[in-house]
């Protein structure tokens, strides 16, 4: 039986916690949700031609010139490439690091060495991508000088300079999740494997992999959306490459509904991914 | 169950919004659809009185420099002291940039090219300018005054900064044989396959028109920035042919400065400026003007509509146009001043003849940036021209073929 006493403060809480909501879900709502809707919206526009100011004027011809322009159907493949595979070299090299991170090395060195993945985000975007471009440089770069002895040519500028540099600028976003989900791991399960007699890869297969994957798809979360949005990097180290942020560039102040159009795909894409991870509980470890 | 309650939320909340989005937008449709009269109202009428402490500035990089590139390079100090004027300078990479930028609005004035003023005027987003409230425009070239890409209907809508050609840079140890046409860019057989240039922007495709202008009079092109379809498909077919050839687009001047200088480009288009920086360290790119004449861009300074210092705005006019500033800014960024008085100041007493500042013959056979639209800029009437955002379209088309 609740009194009256408590049934104010449960009202007064209820206030308290709507005030302090109000103000996020405002944001949330008004303008992150709202400038989707709104994005979307534009993308059934027109523009004048001699003005080029949107025109509210119901038509699907942007949606048209997208979908039957194999251009932009090339586009999204290539962006849709770059991002999966930047997710897998980022998974690919976070998985070791993050584990000599969490169980390898001493508890006393781990701030260290989590301070260390952190550091490239100190420096600036450009000057990062800036140097990348410096080390690729077909021929004359340092990564052509490293592959030199190898008899292997560097891979210049192109799509491989673009996953390269995305891998490098991304990664710490991979190694942070799955540490902290390594971390979290219990040690009885690996003394338990260890116990039972499995060796280090069946116990990387069977129980740290499948612990850690949460966490991996967490991580994904931040390459996939990241590279999927990136049209910097692309224009510095891809050679003549394009990717679908550049599209919604180039015709952004020419003809925003056009370029609301191309930009819609990126958020479609995401919409479905985020959709099919969400079964496995990964966005919870974000 | 939590998250599924969060996205049904979501869901409903993007439903409303979606909803009150098409509520709203309905209301602002009869203010768009654009009459061909020159907006922007009238002109300030003057007189230009005490500045309001600050002008905020959108500039090509090297056009409003304060010593902050380089202690030696500035003539934004100066004019913050003689007027009071604060100046808050932010640089755009392509005319594309300076007008979304000058759409988002907080800018008082704008160094745009001739792909960027029509939109602009049109657009709305600028004010015509009072000349008589501007003492340095009456030095400035007549060549520059009153034309296409800087005026409505005799009304001036900005004081003239300079102008340049885009020139064929080459390298010089690579390339033994001087090219004097832009067809040694457009070979699809070229020996410098993967090393050629192109400029990354929709206003490259008037370079292919401009070569097509000379070498195939049945087309009919009597200007690279009217293109009526079949003229415009003709020019992106030859950009086409020429992508295989292409190493990489430039559309950052710093970009291209770095390949030109290591090598990884041989030939294409690129600025002067570009070339004095490349060759810092000892010579590697030359560039020529080829026979078939070049692009190349006349810059103007705009004022905002909707300025809120307009005193600051016409005193950094005339500051920028003066003979001081315009030498050096004309010496920095490698283009020729727009003010004839600027010649006696320059650094190096030949700067004026190598950039052939004066009006002349070398002028007649470089082509601004214009913004092409609809109702075709060389005057034509019996057909409709291909507008710039079409151009847009179709360069993001070529480049993603």
């Amino acid at each position: 039986m609740m009194s009256n006493l408590d049934r104010i403060s449960a009202r007064r809480d209820v206030r308290r916690a709507a005030s302090l909501l109000a103000a996020p879900l405002l944001w949330l709502l008004g303008i992150y949700i709202g400038a989707l809707a709104i994005l979307f919206l534009t993308s059934f526009y027109t523009v004048d031609s001699f003005t080029n100011q949107v025109i509210h004027e119901f038509t699907f011809q942007n949606f048209i010139d997208v979908f039957t322009d194999h251009a932009y159907l090339n586009a999204t493949l290539r962006t849709l490439g770059v991002a999966v595979s930047v997710t897998l070299v980022c998974a690919f090299l976070a998985i070791p690091m993050a584990f000599y991170m969490a169980r390898i090395a001493s508890p006393a060195r781990r701030p260290f060495l989590v301070a260390l993945v952190l550091t490239p985000l100190w420096a600036s975007y450009l000057v990062k991508v800036y140097s990348w471009r410096t080390m690729l440089t077909p021929e004359s770069g340092v990564i052509a000088w490293l592959l030199h002895p190898f008899d292997v040519q560097s891979p210049g500028y192109g799509i491989v300079g673009v996953i390269i540099t995305l891998s490098y600028l991304w990664l710490p976003y991979m190694v942070l999740p799955i540490y902290s989900g390594l971390e979290r791991l219990p040690s009885s399960l690996l003394d338990a494997s260890a116990d039972l007699g499995a060796s280090t890869l069946q116990t990387m297969r069977d129980v740290v992999l499948p612990n850690v994957k949460p966490a991996v798809i967490a991580g994904s979360v931040f390459t996939f959306s990241l590279s999927l949005g990136d049209y910097i990097t692309v224009q510095i180290v891809g050679g003549k490459n394009q990717m679908l942020g550049n599209v919604v560039y180039q015709n952004f102040s020419l003809n925003l509904p056009f370029a609301a159009a191309v930009a819609s795909i990126p958020v479609v894409i995401m919409v479905v991914y985020l959709a099919m991870i969400r079964r496995t509980g990964a966005l919870e470890n974000l | 169950m939590a998250t599924k309650r969060l996205f049904t939320t979501i869901a409903i909340a993007s439903a409303a919004a979606l909803v009150l989005a098409g509520c709203g937008g309905s209301k602002s449709d009869s203010s768009t659809t654009a009459s061909q009269a020159a907006p922007g109202g009238a002109a300030y009428a003057g007189p230009v009185g005490a500045g309001e402490g600050a002008v905020n500035i959108l500039a090509w990089p090297g056009y409003a420099e304060n010593g902050s590139t380089d202690p030696t390079v500035d003539w934004v100090t100066p004019f913050e002291k003689a007027t009071g004027c604060k100046a808050n300078i932010k640089n755009f990479g392509t005319s594309d940039e300076a007008v979304a930028l000058m759409q988002s609005g907080g800018w008082d004035v704008v160094s745009a090219s001739g792909d960027a003023t029509l939109r602009l005027i049109y657009g709305d987003l600028v004010q015509p300018v009072n000349t008589d409230l501007v003492p340095s425009y009456a030095d400035v070239f007549p060549g520059l005054k009153n034309k296409s890409f800087n005026s409505v209907d005799g009304q001036m809508y900005g004081i003239p900064h300079g102008r340049g050609a885009n020139l064929l840079a080459y390298n010089v140890k690579e390339v033994t044989t001087v090219p004097d046409s832009w067809g040694a860019t457009f070979d699809p057989a070229s020996p410098f396959a993967g090393k050629i240039t192109g400029y990354d922007s929709p206003i490259y495709i008037a370079d292919a028109a401009l070569y097509l202008m000379k070498t195939k009079p049945e087309l009919g092109i009597k200007d690279p920035y009217a293109l009526d379809q079949t003229q415009f498909d003709a020019a992106i077919a030859l950009l086409t042919a020429q992508k295989p050839v292409i190493g990489e687009y430039w559309g950052d001047y710093l970009k291209n400065i770095d390949a030109m200088q290591k090598g990884t480009i041989v030939l294409g288009t690129t600025w002067q400026v570009n070339i004095n920086y490349a060759n810092a360290n000892g010579e590697v790119v030359k560039g020529v003007l080829p026979k078939e004449g070049a692009t190349g861009w006349s810059d103007t300074w705009m004022v905002a509509k909707d300025t809120k210092n307009i005193n600051c705005s016409y005193k950094w006019l005339d500051w920028i146009a003066g003979p001081t500033a315009n030498a050096q800014v004309a010496e920095w960024f490698g283009e020729a001043p727009a003010n004839q008085k600027a010649c006696a100041l320059t650094t190096d007493p030949n700067f004026c003849t190598t950039f052939n500042a004066a009006d002349g013959p070398f002028w007649d056979n470089v082509y601004f940036w214009n913004t092409p639209s609809a109702n075709c800029v060389d005057g034509r009437t019996d057909v409709k021209c291909v507008p710039y955002a079409e151009w847009a379209k179709a360069w993001s088309s070529l480049r993603n073929s």
